[in-house]
């Protein structure tokens, strides 16, 4: 407590709280809500029940109906808390409703059934998750065949990345040849040209080479990033050429100089383009959206794009599936938050 | 400042390693064996060339060729892909494109789809560009300020920018949906609840602030980035020769951070011309044409519906490249940046 109000009452030296503090406290605090709020409210209420998720006002943790077992009925009925008409309060099971008058029946001594107006009647509700709305769809909407084939697509996208974009760096930043120069400005160039613009073309390129409606299709045209290259280049020009040189003069291969000086050195930048690379293929969505045409070659993006698309949008298996596709990076991203907030900050790359 | 990596991540146990170290080191070895023998033949430069040749070999054949055959397919018509079923119809796609009565009123248009899309797409960069140099500055000198959980903040704010558009827009779609939290926590203070979605000038506004959303945290690690760097005597300096907060700001900070904010602005502007996924599934476009930006148009011309015009999308991509080309080199020139 005594450690939160230091917190929230540290001055900027002086003893008076200064207005920009409280403005900025008051920024940064909202700021946390609006940010993280979402995914938050969007994880807790993956627990609940669809009658749950259609309550206005909805509540905030997740609950169930409490049921009792009552003798002579076959299912479990459910409990109210129920006021009578002589104003006192009881916990009553709910026989049937016929319109706006129920029955309800006194689990502990079952007698008589009681006639009351509905408008006084209240669920009786108790803290429960809904582990329903993620078993169910893993069973009914192939989504493990969705989740696998992210994987195959990121991690190996992920991996021919590296070592081409690598490879390439390597040669434009410590080799003096002939059309380096051509070759770097093209690659820049193609940085400022949107994907979108070559998107029908670049279909085109795939049919032909008979890669339509498969993976292949979605992972080998993404590989040879720009940034990428671009990123590794300008971090392998700090190495110095006489690292390399000393290596020759030792009878190392420019392979050998590749695997054992240029990619360890480069490890740094390296990772933040592991980083940058996983996450474009994770969440890429517009280029599988055209490549990919049956249900059991869509990834995961796709396949939640689609569950929105059935008929009704059925809210709680959604949300737990959208949990699921958000749970690796989150988790990627708590163990390596520091690398990757500095990573990328004194890279300073496109995304 | 002093917030450099120091803790390197936790050693993996080096048994667990054993298997991969060794299928390296294998690896390797034939590679070397391999790559000596090319190195003979070809020499340390002509190395040069097989170092660049797989990256430029996909970068040919689906950046490169793309391009080209973009340009053919813009110039010809039909409803075939294959190079060799169209017909050329000279630069009829892009009149299609370009007949208007009035260019300021879509509805005149032929192709009125498209500078609909076109005009809501203006209107969507010009406020998601405004809204996130503001808020990512604001974010980014607030986050320099030697404040407590400043690494805690600045993960928060970044962590949208992880998440996958599909997964923000239906989070997004179900808060603001009728039912929602949002209408829920406004109808105390006497709001109707609204359906956010399905009135036009709602749903662009909430596809730019979910835009904004998305991505104000990683732009506000590079303006931290660039505050960083401006050296702290300089503070002190101007703090002795009389200069408040403000001067200081407008003085120091802005003109030292212009290299930052051109870098925002100029990946902001492409991107937000390029907007697409997180308003596809989040309205589809709609309600009616009210969020259809340029990059659904091309998206629907040449794959959405049944009669696929290839020719009229790669016409209408290419004058989004036109575009985005012209006015990113006016952003260089204006601020000049054009020597970086």
């Amino acid at each position: 407590m005594s450690n939160t109000t230091k917190f929230l009452f540290r001055t900027r030296g002086t003893h008076r709280l200064h207005i920009a503090d409280i403005l900025m406290y008051l920024y940064l605090g909202l700021g946390t809500l609006l940010m993280f709020g979402p995914v938050l409210w969007g994880a807790v209420s993956s627990f609940k029940t669809a009658a749950e998720l259609e309550r206005f006002p909805p509540s905030f943790l997740p609950s169930a109906d409490e049921k009792v077992e009552v003798e002579g009925y076959d299912s479990p009925l459910s409990l109210y808390t129920v006021t009578l008409d002589d104003g006192t309060v009881a916990e009553l099971a709910q026989v049937r409703r016929i319109g706006i008058e129920a029955q309800f029946i006194d689990p502990v001594n079952p007698g008589e059934l009681i006639k009351v107006h509905v408008n006084q009647t209240e669920p009786v509700r108790s803290f429960a998750l809904q582990w329903q709305n993620y078993i169910q769809p893993l069973q009914r909407f192939q989504f493990f065949t969705f989740f696998k084939n992210s994987v195959i697509v990121t991690v190996s996208a992920t991996l021919i990345t590296l070592f081409i974009n690598s490879l390439a760096a390597f040669a434009l930043s410590k080799y003096d040849f002939r059309g380096r120069h051509i070759m770097f400005i093209l690659i820049l160039g193609t940085l400022m040209i949107p994907t979108t613009v070559t998107l029908v073309p670049n279909f085109l390129v795939v049919t032909t080479l008979g890669w339509s409606n498969k993976l292949i299709g979605v992972i080998l045209p993404t590989v040879a990033t720009p940034t990428g290259v671009f990123l590794l280049r300008q971090y392998m020009l700090t190495i110095p050429d006489d690292l390399l040189d000393a290596a020759r003069i030792d009878g190392a291969s420019e392979w050998r100089i590749y695997w054992q000086i240029i990619l360890p050195l480069a490890s740094p930048a390296i990772a933040v383009l592991a980083i940058f690379s996983v996450m474009w293929r994770w969440n890429d969505f517009l280029w599988p959206l055209v490549v990919l045409t049956q249900t059991d070659k869509f990834t995961l993006q796709m396949g939640l794009n689609m569950f929105q698309g059935q008929f009704d949008i059925q809210w709680q298996y959604l949300l737990a599936m959208s949990v699921l596709a958000l749970l690796p990076i989150t988790i990627i991203f708590i163990f390596l938050q520091r690398y990757i907030t500095t990573g990328i900050a004194s890279s300073g790359v496109k995304m | 400042m002093s917030e450099t990596i120091t803790q390197k991540p936790k050693k993996i146990p080096q048994l667990l390693l054993l298997p991969i170290t060794g299928l390296l080191h294998l690896l390797m070895n034939i590679s070397d064996l391999f790559m000596d023998f090319i190195q003979r033949r070809v020499g340390i430069q002509g190395m040069a060339y097989i170092f660049v040749l797989p990256n430029m070999v996909f970068f040919a054949m689906f950046s490169l060729l793309p391009l080209l055959i973009n340009f053919y397919y813009a110039f010809t018509g039909g409803v075939k892909p294959l190079p060799q079923d169209r017909f050329p119809v000279g630069t009829g796609n892009f009149d299609i494109l370009l007949e208007c009565g009035n260019y300021l009123d879509p509805n005149s248009c032929r192709a009125d789809l498209f500078w609909r899309g076109l005009q809501n797409t203006i209107w969507y960069v010009i406020f998601e560009v405004g809204a996130i140099l503001i808020f990512s500055v604001l974010t980014a000198v607030i986050l320099n300020q030697n404040i407590k959980g400043r690494g805690f903040f600045r993960s928060v704010f970044f962590y949208p920018t992880l998440l996958s558009s599909v997964v923000i827009a239906l989070l997004w779609k179900w808060i603001l949906q009728r039912e929602g939290i949002l209408n829920a926590s406004l109808t105390p203070f006497g709001f109707e609840p609204i359906n956010f979605l399905l009135d036009a000038n709602w749903s662009r506004f909430w596809v730019i602030f979910i835009g904004v959303w998305a991505k104000v945290g990683f732009y506000t690690l590079i303006v931290l980035a660039g505050l960083q760097a401006i050296p702290n005597t300089l503070y002190e300096a101007a703090k002795i020769d009389g200069a408040g907060r403000g001067a200081s700001f407008r003085h120091i900070t802005l003109p030292l951070l212009k290299p930052s904010l051109i870098v925002v602005l100029v990946l902001t502007f492409i991107r937000a011309v390029q907007v697409f996924d997180h308003v596809f599934v989040m309205t589809g476009g709609g309600p009616g044409t009210a969020t259809q930006y340029i990059v659904q148009y091309i998206y629907n011309i040449g794959f959405a519906t049944s009669l696929q015009n290839f020719g009229l999308a790669a016409a209408a991509s290419i004058l989004l490249g036109l575009i985005l080309v012209i006015l990113t080199i006016i952003q260089m020139r204006v601020t000049g940046s054009g020597e970086e």
